[in-house]
């Protein structure tokens, strides 16, 4: 389960490091390369975003990136087969990014079962509150998946606490207002955002949205347990290609 | 945990997290002032002072001698500031921005109505204003950004996507997750999380509300039929809901574009094209391939083209209680001929779908029956589109001259 591998893993580094990528961007072929990469370079865990044409809640690089995998004409049933052969290839947990469209029309309990099937072993489903997704969390929790909810600077104590107790895996903390890939300030302002997502959950906390440096991820150790780099990657794939990842995710993960 | 804002299966609040206490904050508001008299009070004599309401009702006399069946009663939404619908829901929500304390407002638009509309509310009342327009909108629909810019407020065209609507939704979207505090979203039609579907009909129901005062007071009955538009659906909720518990059979007309066979059209009620799906916010019928992306959708008019429909008309077309119809790009073309010769009267493209199916109905009714056609708009300020779709050579040559002058 995911919760024990971040345990185990959390008892040889401070902190675990959680990539991002859109399947079939640029292109199919390259995001599998880019999955190999990351791997390689040491990423404890990876997202793999399926693409939507509605990306609500992204920033203007990874919406970029779905708008030009689907002019790929890339497939949802394409990246489920890809994802597949990854969890098979590599032993780090994969999860699945996406809107809750695409598991909707796939048919909510068969994308579900599939996810077991293929070994993928949650999910961040950032448009389905717990409120939406009795089916989803009822499911994921029959098929040993885990939901994973999302904390935002304006999320109550109170709300924590209930998107805590539907979730599992471990909370994606949101550090700022706003869309993936803008600048995030490290400061004590998250400091004691991350000390009250803390007390109101017992699951590991990750923390995603502006993490772009090596200092930024030095600056959470001791406070998440996860940090999570997204749209810098593809930045730096966009302007310097895929060595230039791979010394990037290996400086990040040292 | 409770699922709100449902009609039916329809609707719901699929947001982000970032995005939940805003909406609370919203829903505590709206709740507040529903209930409110005062507040309706308050908002129905801004509409009188500074907009044009009541609008007539206005008996279409040869029209209805014309096609020689109903008797055919136009709502003038024409009539209305800013020359459509849309005020109505702006300013109230604009009521609310006060309310809340906020001192920005953004909003999507995709013929522009409702982004001349905010514009115009924020002038008023003194806010910053930003309005959200696809690309594509802003080349087809130029003199309502340039009204938008004198008017004070920011236009950004949205280069993402198929640069239309939705596409203007999800940037308005993006500048809220980042802004709430001090910015309101002003959503302009009755789709998206709850509550904006109950509170854009909400504030439409002073449509609906006055024209079943008048056709009682005009003609001592209520009407047969009622005919609107429909894009996302908030002119229709608006003079259907006031006669939802009448014996009074409502119609809603999509944009049938080239025609539903073609694929080429945006009709999401009643096309085989469209299917259940999440996206904006809401659950209602969309125009979505088998994986759940969207597709492209096509119309004359800019105000119609939109992906989703307002989860209230998804539920009430289930419940059979309003019947929907398509009308072409080339129907409506034909109907603004007819309408402007015989009545004097310029509707939107929008609003002249309506007229289509209204036209296709009266002759085969009685003449004492009823029917009325809401009028959301106007579309002499459409001129650049309404020209464009006329084929009118004169005018043709006469924006050739113009063009000459500006090189010159």
């Amino acid at each position: 389960m995911l919760k024990q591998y971040i345990a185990e893993k959390l008892k040889q580094k401070d902190i675990l490091l959680m990539t991002h990528i859109v399947l079939g961007y640029p292109n199919m072929e390259a995001s599998i390369q880019l999955i190999d990469i990351m791997v390689e370079a040491g990423v404890d865990l990876m997202e793999l975003q399926i693409p939507f044409s509605e990306p609500i809640a992204d920033g203007p690089i990874i919406l970029k990136a779905n708008q030009k995998a689907l002019e790929n004409n890339v497939t949802v049933k394409e990246c489920l087969e890809k994802a597949a052969e990854m969890t098979v290839k590599h032993s780090i947990p994969f999860l699945y990014m996406s809107y809750f469209n695409i598991l909707y029309k796939y048919g909510l309990q068969a994308f579900i079962e599939k996810m077991s099937a293929d070994n993928i072993q949650g999910a961040i489903v950032p448009d389905l509150p717990p409120e939406e997704g009795t089916d989803y969390i009822q499911w994921m929790k029959e098929n040993k998946r885990a939901p994973i909810f999302i904390y935002s600077p304006n999320t109550s104590n109170e709300r924590m606490r209930v998107l805590s107790s539907h979730g599992d895996g471990f909370i994606y903390c949101v550090a700022r207002k706003g869309v993936t890939g803008k600048k995030t300030q490290f400061s004590s302002e998250i400091d004691d955002y991350l000390k009250r997502c803390r007390n109101t959950t017992s699951l590991p906390l990750a923390l995603g949205f502006g993490v772009k440096e090596k200092s930024d991820i030095d600056f959470l150790k001791g406070k998440a347990d996860i940090a999570v780099v997204g749209s810098e990657t593809i930045k730096i794939m966009n302007e310097k290609g895929f060595n230039a990842v791979a010394d990037f995710i290996s400086n990040l993960s040292a | 945990m409770t699922k709100k804002g449902y009609f039916g299966e329809f609707g719901g609040a699929f947001l982000p997290e970032i995005l939940v206490a805003t909406f609370e904050e919203l829903e505590r508001e709206f709740t507040a002032i529903k209930s409110d008299t005062e507040f309706w009070n308050l908002y129905q004599s801004l509409m009188s002072n500074y907009s044009c309401r009541p609008t007539p009702l206005t008996y279409a006399e040869n029209l209805t001698q014309h096609l020689g069946g109903a008797r055919i009663f136009i709502k003038r939404e024409d009539l209305n500031h800013t020359g459509a619908h849309k005020l109505n829901n702006v300013m109230g929500q604009g009521l609310m921005v006060k309310r809340m304390g906020k001192g920005r407002v953004i909003a999507e638009t995709g013929a522009g109505q409702h982004g001349v509309a905010t514009a115009t509310m924020a002038a008023k009342f003194g806010f910053k204003c930003t309005i959200y327009m696809g690309e594509t909108d802003v080349i087809r629909q130029r003199p309502n950004v340039f009204w938008m810019n004198r008017l004070g407020a920011e236009v950004v065209p949205v280069t993402d996507g198929t640069r239309i609507l939705k596409d203007a939704i999800n940037e308005a979207f993006r500048d809220w997750v980042s802004n709430m505090d001090d910015t309101h979203y002003v959503l302009g039609t009755a789709c998206g999380p709850h509550p904006f579907p109950e509170m854009v009909t909400f504030f439409q129901s002073i449509i609906g509300k006055e024209a079943r005062k008048q056709v009682l007071d005009q003609t001592g009955k209520l009407p047969d039929r009622i005919f609107a538009c429909v894009g996302g659906g908030s002119n229709a909720m608006g003079i259907f809901s006031g006669f939802l518990e009448d014996p009074v059979e409502l119609i809603g007309v999509e944009a049938g574009g080239k025609g539903l066979s073609t694929h080429h059209h945006a009709s999401r009620l009643c096309s085989d094209d469209a299917s259940l799906g999440v996206a904006q916010g809401y659950k209602t019928f969309f125009l979505q391939n088998d994986e759940g992306q969207m597709n492209e959708t096509h119309s004359i008019a800019a105000g119609l083209d939109y992906v989703g429909v307002s989860p209230v008309l998804s539920h009430l077309r289930e419940c059979k209680r309003v019947r929907f119809s398509a009308a072409t790009d080339e129907e409506v073309i034909e109907v603004m001929k007819l309408t402007m010769q015989k009545e004097g009267i310029i509707p939107a493209l929008e609003s002249a779908h309506a007229f289509v199916q209204a036209f296709k109905e009266a002759p085969q009714m009685s003449q004492d029956q009823i029917i009325i056609i809401n009028q959301s708009g106007r579309g002499d300020k459409d001129i650049f589109t309404i020209a464009d779709a006329f084929q009118d050579p004169d005018w043709n040559q006469f924006i050739i001259n113009k063009a000459e002058q500006y090189h010159a």
